[in-house]
Order: structure tokens, then C-alpha cells, then sequence
């Protein structure tokens, strides 16, 4: 589904173009479930932003589908993310004079979808995630647990095909977390393709790939079920 | 999606509550001094019109002097020729188009009756001089239809000069001084009120040879003559001078129409009514950049939800219009409050000042409500082309 040739990604600091992703080429086949993992400033956000199209590789080609998504201008890449991929955030990014509802819903304004559909899919995305009796609820009216599993339905509103997730337990306490991905693996396990940076070994090795990032450029591979115990290989 | 921009707007409009109320307090002043003053502007034209149709806009007025020869005011510079009562006649004679031609001498004068004495103007005419301004008696009759050069000693009071010398009596048949003129009283004029700034409760009116005799002039104030229809105007006008400058062998005489007066007074109120709105529009613009100020700082407070939205697929164009839509709310709702705050401006004032006629024009509440709307997309946009142009990773990370 979404295939990396030679991707870099530089950025100007003082003149100097400083790299956070090099030489990076990877296929991610549809249904998969790779956990990123590496140290901090390895590239690993990079990454993810560069799969999700919030950032334009400087290099290389990034085949989403089959086609190139690296040269689409900004209205073609709003409707890729639009309508392909789902987001979920450690720090949720939940817009808090919304309800749950109304933060589930808001990825459909601007896909134009009536207000009456709205709902009812909000509705059902949040009771799919088991929040069907926080519908009406402010973000700050719900435990962060609630508010993860809130973005969780957010992200999956639009029925992407690859659903990215950043540090998605990084604010959650362990219980909290191990539900959260359990969710996700359900997801998962019904077809959606998964891709999850964490710096958690725990939840790296329930993957079926791990990418290593090292430096900005990917160092290991290693399949999730070799991964068992030990020091991470990243630490 | 226009609904849709406006509920998002609403709730963050609704979310800053006194930041929302200080700018719509902002727009609403400027649009209530829009339409308040607009309307006084409005209200003041109106009230010329009517003060001068009021004295029947079918009249024109011929004064001695010629306005063009001296590049002055009538009489003001060279000697013109005296408006006679000789001069009247021929204008009766030779005008039979006109429906009243009637002279008038003015002067100031005391009256008197007792003890009770009373400094008033004092009108000669004729008899005809009642259609003409349009008056009406309230008891007793006007001026007796006699020879214009024959000067009876009758007098008729204005509706306050009677009651002032007599009160709780019948002035008919009673004899007033004026100066040292005694005169007996035949009628009294009904309530007018002012017309032309001239209290015509408060005049009297005598035949005309009385009031030349009595101010010793030799010249008519000036000649009304009043003709059937409006269109009649011009033509009477040019009659008039040309017939008198026969008479004077130049021409020395001004021929003013009601028309041509309340054009002027019109167009001079028109200019002071936009003199009004473009004070109103410098509170306006001074609103609008509250507007942008307060966008400014939501764009800013609202930096990571502006990523976010990014993230979930809204365009550039999308979030243009989010903060756009809410600019314009803002400055709409303002418009609102100041279209009912100044429309309830101007009902006190008609209420405290009956005699000016202020309205807002239809077009202006209209225009205040677009006008308050396209201030908000204006002054909107810099605020909402900022949060279009943010990157949505440093957005998110509100770096």
C-alpha cells in the first residue's frame, strides 16, 4: 500500500540543510502493523508526518496506492488525509468547546457530509469505541483514557485505509494504555493498516514489524514475535 | 458547509464572551452612529422640504436686485430699481396665468394694546396674501379686498400676538397701536407655528399702502405670486423678469422658485449627510480593527486546532473560510446591536425633538447590516490568510 524510495526530509537551520530522514525506502503492505521505534530526534515523527502527508518528502518518491504523492499540491494531499488517513495524537489535539460528538463529527465538515449523517456516524464511531454514554461530554470532562478513545473514533470517522498513531499510550497509565491498544489491534485486525511510533518496548514488540530509526535513517528490521525480552535494540 | 463554518464560528465566538461582546460593542457603536446620524442628516433634509412646502411649493418669490449683475446678494451693491406697488399691478395685468400675485412690505414694529405691548413683524399685503402662504383664519376675516394703494387702518393678529395682548378677551373690533399707527382688529390667523424660521403666530398683518406708509418705503420687501402647477414655475419666472426689466429698462430683479431654493437646501444636507457617515465610517474602520485585533489573537490562541484541522483534511481555503465566516459574524452581530441601537437612538430623538422628521433611510439600514458584514470579511482576512498559511506540523506543535 505505501511504498518509500530513497526518502529524505531536510530542514533549513541557519542556511544549513540539517537531515532528519535519509535514504529511507520501506513498503507497508495493506493490514500490516509496524511500530517505529528509535531514539529521540531519530526521525521517527519525521517519518510518520512524511506517511500521513503532513510534510513533503525532500527527496525521493512516496507511492501511496501506486501513485506518487510527493509532488500533489496542498488541495490534493488535504483530501488524501481527508478521506485515507486516520490520526491519533499522544496529546489527543481534542478541540475543547466541542462535545465528543462534535469532535468525532469534525473531520466530515470539510468532506461536506450533510449534518444529519454527521451524527448518526459520530454516534456510532464513538459507541464502536465505548463512549456511547459520553456523547454530550466536553474533553475536559472526560478521563484521558475516554479522550484517547475519542481520537480513536475521530480517526477512523472517515474510514481511512492507513491509520498513523504517535506515542498513542504516551499520556495514558499502563491500564489505560493496554486498552487503548486493544482497540487498536481490532482495528487492526478488521483490515486497517497500522503504523505506531512508540518508545514503549511493550508495545512495539505487539506489532507484527518493528522499523529501528536511528539518526534518520532506518537501522533493523525486526519481526514482533523475535522481539520478546531483553533491552530494546534502540536504547 | 456555510452552516457548518457558522456553527464552528458560533462556538468560538460563544466560547470568549466578553472578548466577543467588546468587539461587537466596537462594530455596534460604529454602525449605530451610522445610522443614527444618516438619519438626522436624512431627518434635517426632510424637515426643509416640508418647512418649504409647507408655504406651498408652487410659489416664487421676486425681490428687488439682480444676484448675476453684482455678483453679490440681491440689493446688495448698485442701486436697483424699487419693487412698486406699480410693478405689481402690471405683473396682475400682463400674468393672467398666475393665481395670485400678492405684494409684501415687512418692518418691525411695537403693538400695543393697554398696558400690554409686544414688539412683532409686521406684514403688508393683500387679501390674496392668505392663499398664497396658505393660512387659515381662526376667528373674524382677513384683509378686505379694496384698492392696493388705498391703506384702511385694519389689522390681523397672528394667533400668539392676539393672545398676548388679549387675553381671556375678544380681540375683534378692538383697536391695537402700532407704533403710532391705531388700528382696528378684523380677524385673527389660526396656530401655524414657524414657517422659515419666522414665527407666524407672532406677526400681524396689515394692507399693504398701510405698512409702506407706516415704514415709510417707497420699495416692496418682494412679490409672491403663486401659480397653478409646478411645472408652471420656469415660465412664470421668466414672465416676471422679462415684463419688469421692460418696465426698469434693465434687469434688476430675482426670481427665486421654491424649487430651485429647496434643491439648493437639499443638496446642501445631502453633503452633510455624507459629511455624518463618513464620521460614522472612522468609528467603523476604528471597529474594524478591533475586529482584526481580536482575530489575531484567536488565530493565535487557536494555533494547534488550526494543525489539527489541517491533519483531519480541512484545505488552506477551508480554514480561510473558518476564520473568515467568524470575522464576519462577529462584525454581523455587531451590526445587528448597532442597527437597534441606533434605530432606538433615533426613535428617542423624534420622540424628545417631534419636529425633525430623522429617519434612517431604508438604504442605510441595509447598507449598515453590508456594510458591518463586508468590514468583517475585510478586516478579517489578514487574521484568517495567517491561519490558512500556518504549516500544519509546527501548528500542531504550536511551535
Amino acid at each position: 500500500m505505501i511504498e518509500l524510495q530513497h526518502i529524505a526530509k531536510s530542514f533549513e537551520v541557519g542556511g544549513q540543510p540539517i537531515y532528519a530522514l535519509r535514504d529511507t525506502s520501506e513498503i507497508i503492505q495493506s493490514g500490516d502493523y509496524v511500530a517505529i521505534v528509535g531514539p529521540s530526534g531519530s526521525g521517527k515523527s519525521t517519518l510518520l508526518n512524511v506517511i500521513g502527508c503532513l510534510l513533503r518528502p525532500s527527496e525521493g518518491a512516496y507511492l501511496f496506492k501506486g501513485e506518487d504523492v510527493s509532488q500533489l499540491d496542498d488541495q490534493a494531499l488535504s483530501q488524501l488525509r481527508q478521506h485515507q488517513i486516520g490520526f491519533i495524537f499522544q496529546s489527543f489535539h481534542l478541540v475543547p468547546r466541542l462535545t465528543a460528538l462534535g469532535n468525532v463529527a469534525l473531520p466530515m465538515v470539510f468532506a461536506g457530509i450533510p449534518s444529519s449523517e454527521r451524527q448518526l456516524r459520530a454516534k456510532e464511531a464513538l459507541e464502536s469505541v465505548g463512549l456511547s454514554d459520553r456523547t454530550n461530554h466536553r474533553p475536559n470532562q472526560l478521563s484521558v483514557g475516554q479522550r484517547q478513545r475519542v481520537v480513536i473514533a475521530r480517526a477512523i470517522i472517515m474510514q481511512p485505509s492507513l491509520l498513523l498513531a504517535d506515542e498513542p499510550t504516551g499520556n495514558l497509565d499502563t491500564h489505560s494504555g493496554q486498552q487503548i491498544m486493544e482497540l487498536l489491534e481490532s482495528l487492526n485486525a478488521k483490515g486497517l493498516t497500522m503504523l505506531v511510533v512508540t518508545h514503549d518496548p511493550n508495545i512495539a514488540r505487539r506489532a507484527n514489524r518493528i522499523i529501528v530509526l536511528a539518526d534518520g535513517q532506518i537501522v533493523k528490521r525486526i519481526k514482533g514475535e523475535e522481539f520478546l525480552s531483553g533491552s530494546p535494540p534502540w536504547s | 458547509m456555510l452552516l457548518d463554518l457558522m456553527s464552528l464560528a458560533w462556538s468560538a465566538l460563544s466560547g470568549h464572551r466578553l472578548r466577543t461582546t467588546l468587539s461587537v460593542i466596537g462594530v455596534a457603536v460604529g454602525i449605530a452612529a451610522v445610522v443614527a446620524l444618516t438619519a438626522l442628516g436624512e431627518g434635517a433634509r426632510q424637515y426643509v422640504i416640508q418647512e418649504f412646502t409647507s408655504i406651498g411649493s408652487n410659489l416664487l418669490s421676486v425681490l428687488p436686485g439682480k444676484t448675476e449683475t453684482t455678483g453679490a446678494m440681491p440689493g446688495m451693491g448698485g442701486v436697483p430699481n424699487d419693487l412698486t406697488l406699480e410693478d405689481l399691478l402690471a405683473l396682475r395685468r400682463q400674468i393672467p396665468s398666475a393665481q395670485y400675485i400678492v405684494p409684501v412690505s415687512m418692518g418691525t414694529e411695537t403693538v400695543s394694546h393697554g398696558e400690554r405691548r409686544r414688539q412683532v413683524a409686521v406684514i403688508g399685503s393683500t387679501p390674496a396674501f392668505l392663499q398664497a402662504r396658505e393660512l387659515r383664519m381662526a376667528q373674524g376675516q382677513f384683509l378686505p379686498p379694496s384698492d392696493v394703494e388705498r391703506g384702511t387702518p385694519v389689522v390681523v393678529l397672528g394667533h400668539v400676538t392676539a393672545q398676548e395682548l388679549f387675553p381671556g378677551q375678544q380681540p375683534l373690533g378692538q383697536v391695537v397701536r402700532i407704533g403710532e399707527w391705531r388700528m382696528r382688529v378684523i380677524g385673527v390667523l389660526a396656530e401655524i407655528g414657524t414657517q422659515l424660521g419666522i414665527k407666524m403666530d407672532e406677526i400681524v398683518i396689515v394692507p399693504v399702502a398701510t405698512g409702506m406708509k407706516m415704514f415709510n418705503r417707497s420699495s416692496l420687501f418682494r412679490i409672491l405670486v403663486k401659480v397653478r402647477s409646478p411645472k408652471d414655475l420656469d415660465g412664470a419666472c421668466d414672465q416676471v423678469i422679462a415684463i419688469l426689466t421692460e418696465r426698469h429698462d434693465e434687469e434688476d430683479v430675482t426670481c427665486i422658485t421654491q424649487k430651485a431654493v429647496i434643491s439648493t437646501f437639499s443638496s446642501i444636507l445631502q453633503t452633510l449627510t455624507l459629511v455624518l457617515v463618513a464620521i460614522g465610517a472612522i468609528s467603523l474602520t476604528v471597529a474594524g480593527i478591533g475586529v482584526m485585533n481580536v482575530m489575531l489573537v484567536t488565530v493565535s490562541e487557536r494555533t494547534e486546532e488550526i494543525g489539527l484541522l489541517r491533519a483531519l483534511g480541512a484545505t488552506r481555503g477551508n480554514i480561510l473560510g473558518v476564520f473568515l465566516v467568524e470575522a464576519m459574524m462577529l462584525a454581523g452581530l455587531g451590526g445587528i446591536v448597532g442597527l437597534v441601537v441606533g434605530l432606538g437612538g433615533v426613535h428617542l430623538l423624534t420622540w424628545m425633538y417631534p419636529a425633525i422628521p430623522a429617519a434612517a433611510p431604508a438604504w442605510a439600514i441595509g447598507a449598515a447590516l453590508g456594510l458591518a458584514m463586508i468590514l468583517g470579511g475585510i478586516f478579517g482576512v489578514v487574521p484568517a490568510r495567517r491561519a490558512a498559511k500556518l504549516d500544519p506540523i509546527m501548528a500542531l506543535q504550536r511551535r
